[in-house]
């Protein structure tokens, strides 16, 4: 199969549209018929999309899988995955069939519920999967409405507040995305991201309106580019959607949000702002260190005086990214693959948390922790999955999230001691946060009438678990099933920056 | 003599059926043939679009090069016919209804079109001011067309006043010019325009040309009367405003600059580069507060209108190719969501006021989702066709060096995103109230359908959508 990388973007979007042809009203039947047709269709896309695993050539440093068409107004469509995409190709197609489980209660609009779910997941993968500037922009964006529908309509109390903050603050990053690129086609006559990574963009400083820019074109374009991943990211300072999204965002939609959704920043910056723009990635790489090191730490205090878990979690999750922006511009092998790493392991985590925190949310229909404790009695098997989670989150060794915080600390000490040595304090941080969370949540007396009568975790939910807490552990004990697949990869992304920005201090030097 | 009347056959074509129609209409059975005199102008206007479209890239000048009937033009006429036959069938049932019926308005509706016709073909001062008023005219009495409605009245009257202006602002740059290049064709005038070499005059006349014109495209600052009349006019006017009288004004500003003063592109293209800057920041940040709905589509309109001059003010081929693009894709929004709100109604009344849209969606969720899709076209987000307008425009303007303009363009319709998910909100998320009946009008659901589903099947194929603009844009720079 030649065009199997479109096979399974778009199995969901057909699904998508059956549902919104052939369904109407809003019956039971209706929405069981939703509910089993789009686990079918995301559990297929899964299932096609292990082809695309299995069949991968590690060894292979190219795109693979490629296709390439005719678009309209003189654009391509081109797809295809390297061994840095590959993974999260994965990672979509597997969480998405497991959301869809957690969203099995849900009551109102299901059939709409559903079809923006599948449509997301195609956007999702279009995005991880496209070699062409705009149709990656375009994926991008598009990820954006359904999102924004999924907040706005499912949502919490405050929902309208935070879909609107949501769509705006990241519709604003990414325009000037939209810029950059526009200047990029100018400037290599070309959108394709594969020759494009072997343009050379000018890199002479210049003065803008009285500012010496170093690094020239390739810093600005770096600039624009950083405006839309950091927010997507989220990099502190603009990571402020998030803990609002996060909060009222239905238990699915927060889960695909941290489990995918904030991987687009990371992985944007792999595609495009590292090997593209190396020299304004060197010139800046400094100043976002420092800000990963503060997100860690700022965000890790912030998520200890939460009162909401899902909002304790959403700041969790700002601090685990900012291990991943850190070990992204520390720029060698370590902190590369470990950034990868945390991005996939952080998938899998997050996504548990907030599946835990749904779990007793449907029960109990509330988030704020003082309305917990003395979980533990009647629930032991969620004390169990939680506890695994939270020691998961902390980056316990034997978990998923020790390596990927490990490796990033270690990439970033060999090139900047000192940010690795406040964000390591952020370990202990996340320590406190995560353990007095589970302790106020789990442990304690069983005091709260209304908790008296809880249920423990029905079959559904135990499955949903399971696939999860068998992936952080395999990532945990055997890392080497990530690092071989995107190693070669990495290892040429390394290679390629060292290259360019040592040519580009020859060069530098010569014109002084 | 007889070759340069084949050059405007459509034209005369249009203009013996609308005085043949009128004589008739008046000696039989006057209003009541309204209803079916709309359909037979816009079937005639359909099939004299398909028939222009099919010529081929062949350029005829007649009258001495009065008139141009190139691919351009050409481009233009199609596009104004169609929306023009669009929008008249869908308001003919809302109209019917209310008594607004009446047999001139197809009539006076088609009088514009031929205005405008003459207008995108213009090659000479005299013919661009007799196209102007001809459109103009028709378009006043249009916009007063409910003679005993404070609103539409106002709004015929401000209208007429404020147009009355343009066009004398826009003949005393015309005199301006004649005097100062000693010709009224835009042929003559190119050849005394060169770089570098115009008078302070023919500036002078420049810039006036340019207020009036840019008073029609209602970009700002000229754009005060659009929200009233827009407001005023009864939606299906509203409609027409919004779609073909845009796509002449913006195609004749183009064939004026291009044809006339194409050798002096820089001193205009700082003008209409600002005029593009203010119309989408004031079009973005004024809608943000409009509460009725037709206001907004106007505020809309200077915004898109904004977007198009955009790819003008680059002035290159490519930048009159992405405005002939922006202009299909604007109409086609346009016409669907007008469609959309054509459909409102509350006790047999139009409903304009946003908020009564609260919980659309689940009384109707099939349409709130053609009208999502709609918005979301028109905030110029992807995967919409309307992002790919915006994607070509801001393409045109870094081409041409324009970089500030585009940045500041992505940022307006970052904000213009705003008033759009505003709607989108109501729909989706607002709170229930006793809320709006929908009419089910088929024209209109067909004419809804096309606007929405030509949104969604435009990322697959534009059916040489760009290559048509292509050719069109390259005889105008040539």
């Amino acid at each position: 199969m030649d065009n199997l990388l479109s096979i399974v973007t778009f199995i969901p979007a057909l699904a998508a549209a059956i549902m919104a042809v052939f369904m109407r009203g809003e019956n039971e039947d209706v929405q069981k018929n939703a509910k089993y047709l789009t686990l079918f269709a995301t559990s297929i896309t899964f299932l096609v999309s292990l082809l695309i695993y299995f069949q991968f050539d590690p060894a292979d440093t190219g795109f693979q899988f490629v296709e390439d068409k005719d678009w309209i107004f003189g654009l391509r469509y081109k797809m295809g995955v390297d061994g840095i995409s590959v993974l999260f190709v994965m990672l979509t197609t597997f969480v998405m069939p497991l959301t869809i489980l957690a969203s099995w209660d849900v009551k109102t609009r299901v059939k709409e519920y559903m079809i923006a779910f599948l449509l997301l997941e195609t956007l999702m993968l279009g995005v991880f999967m496209a070699l062409d500037l705009v149709l990656f922009y375009f994926f991008f964006e598009a990820g954006l409405i359904p999102m924004f529908l999924i907040i706005g309509i499912w949502g919490g109390a405050n929902r309208i507040y935070a879909s609107f903050k949501f769509f705006l603050y990241t519709f604003f990053g990414s325009v000037l995305m939209l810029v950059a690129m526009l200047f990029m086609y100018m400037d290599a006559q070309t959108t394709d991201i594969v020759i494009l990574l072997d343009h050379e963009f000018a890199f002479d400083s210049f003065n803008v309106l009285g500012i010496h820019v170093v690094g020239g074109v390739q810093t600005l374009l770096f600039l624009a580019f950083f405006a839309s991943f950091a927010v997507k990211m989220p990099m502190w300072p603009v990571h402020t959607w998030l803990p609002d999204a996060h909060v009222q965002a239905p238990t699915a939609g927060s889960v695909v949000l941290a489990a995918i959704l904030l991987k687009m920043g990371g992985y944007g910056f792999l595609r495009f702002s590292l090997p593209m723009f190396p020299v304004g990635s060197a010139v800046m790489s400094d100043l976002v260190l420092w800000m990963s090191a503060i997100a860690i730490v700022y965000t890790s205090l912030v998520a200890l005086v939460q009162e909401d878990m899902k909002k304790l979690i959403a700041y969790s999750s700002v601090a685990h990214m900012g291990f991943v922006t850190m070990g992204i511009f520390a720029a060698n092998q370590q902190g590369i693959d470990g950034a990868i790493f945390q991005m996939l392991s952080h998938g899998f985590i997050s996504a548990a948390l907030f599946l835990c925190v749904g779990v007793i949310y449907d029960r109990m229909h509330t988030r704020e922790i003082t309305a917990y404790g003395g979980l533990v009695v009647n629930m032991p098997a969620y004390a169990l999955v939680f506890m695994f989670f939270t020691m998961g989150n902390v980056g316990l060794p034997g978990t998923s999230g020790f390596v990927g915080e490990f490796l990033t600390l270690m990439g970033t000490f060999q090139v900047n001691t000192w940010v690795a040595f406040v964000a390591t304090s952020g370990v202990i941080f996340s320590a406190a946060y995560a353990l007095w969370l589970y302790r106020r949540v789990v442990f304690g007396d069983l005091i709260k009438g209304s908790l008296k009568t809880i249920q423990d975790m029905t079959v559904r939910e135990k499955w949903i678990f399971a696939p999860l807490v068998v992936m952080t552990l395999l990532l945990g004990i055997y890392p080497v099933v990530v690092t071989d697949t995107i190693s070669p990869s990495t290892t040429a992304l390394v290679d390629s920056f060292n290259a360019a920005v040592a040519s580009a201090d020859v060069t530098l030097a010569a014109t002084h | 003599m007889q070759a340069d009347l084949s050059v405007i056959l459509p034209e005369i074509l249009l203009s013996l059926y609308v005085m043949a129609v009128l004589l008739l209409a008046v000696y039989t059975q006057k209003d009541k043939l309204a209803p079916m005199l709309v359909w037979l102008t816009a079937g005639i206007m359909t099939l004299l679009g398909i028939w222009i479209a099919s010529q081929g890239p062949v350029t005829h000048v007649a009258f001495g090069g009065m008139f141009v009937d190139d691919a351009f033009a050409r481009f233009s006429k199609v596009l104004i016919l169609l929306s023009a036959a669009a929008v008249l069938v869908m308001g003919q049932e809302y109209m019917s209804r209310r008594g607004m019926l009446r047999f001139e308005y197809p009539l006076l509706v088609t009088l514009s079109v031929v205005g405008m016709m003459v207008m995108v073909s213009a090659g000479d001062l005299m013919a661009l001011y007799m196209g102007l008023e001809l459109q103009s005219l028709a378009l006043y009495v249009v916009a007063a067309l409910r003679r005993d409605s404070v609103k539409s009245t106002e709004a015929g009257l401000k209208y007429f006043v404020l147009g009355a202006l343009s066009s004398g602002l826009l003949l005393y740059g015309a005199s301006l010019v004649y005097g100062f290049a000693g010709t009224t064709q835009f042929a003559g005038i190119i050849t005394v325009a060169q770089h570098g070499e115009v008078t302070v005059g023919l500036l002078f006349g420049l810039v006036f040309l340019i207020s009036g014109l840019a008073f029609k495209v209602s970009a700002v600052p000229f754009h005060m009367w659009t929200p009233d009349v827009y407001e005023g006019a009864p939606t299906p006017v509203t409609a027409f405003f919004a779609s073909a009288p845009k796509v002449a004004a913006i195609g004749l500003f183009a064939r004026v600059m291009h044809d006339a003063f194409g050798l002096a592109v820089a001193d205009w293209s700082q003008i209409i580069a600002l005029i593009s800057l203010l119309s989408m920041f004031l079009g973005s940040v004024a809608a943000i507060g409009q509460t009725n709905i037709k206001r907004m589509m106007a505020y809309s309109s200077i915004a898109h209108m904004g977007y198009a001059l955009m790819g003008l003010a680059a002035g290159n081929e490519l930048g009159v190719q992405a405005l002939l693009v922006y202009m299909s894709i604007y109409v086609a929004m346009n016409i669907g969501t007008f469609a959309f709100i054509l459909m409102l109604e509350h006790d047999g009344k139009p409903v304009t006021d946003i908020a009564a849209l609260n919980q659309y969606a689940k009384r109707e969720p099939g349409r709130a989702l053609g009208m999502l899709v709609l918005l979301f076209s028109l905030a110029g987000v992807p995967p919409m066709l309307g992002f790919f307008g915006k994607f070509f425009v801001l393409r045109a303007a870094l081409e041409a060096g324009l970089t500030w303009l585009a940045v500041a363009g992505v940022i307006a319709s970052v904000i213009g995103a705003f008033y759009y998910l505003r709607i989108v909100y109501y729909m989706y998320f607002g709170e229930e109230t006793d809320g709006i009946e929908t009419n089910h009008s088929p024209v209109l659901l067909v004419c809804f359908v096309f606007g929405a589903g030509a949104m969604v099947l435009g990322m697959v194929t534009t059916l040489g959508l760009e290559t048509a603009a292509a050719n069109a844009a390259s005889v105008l720079l040539q």
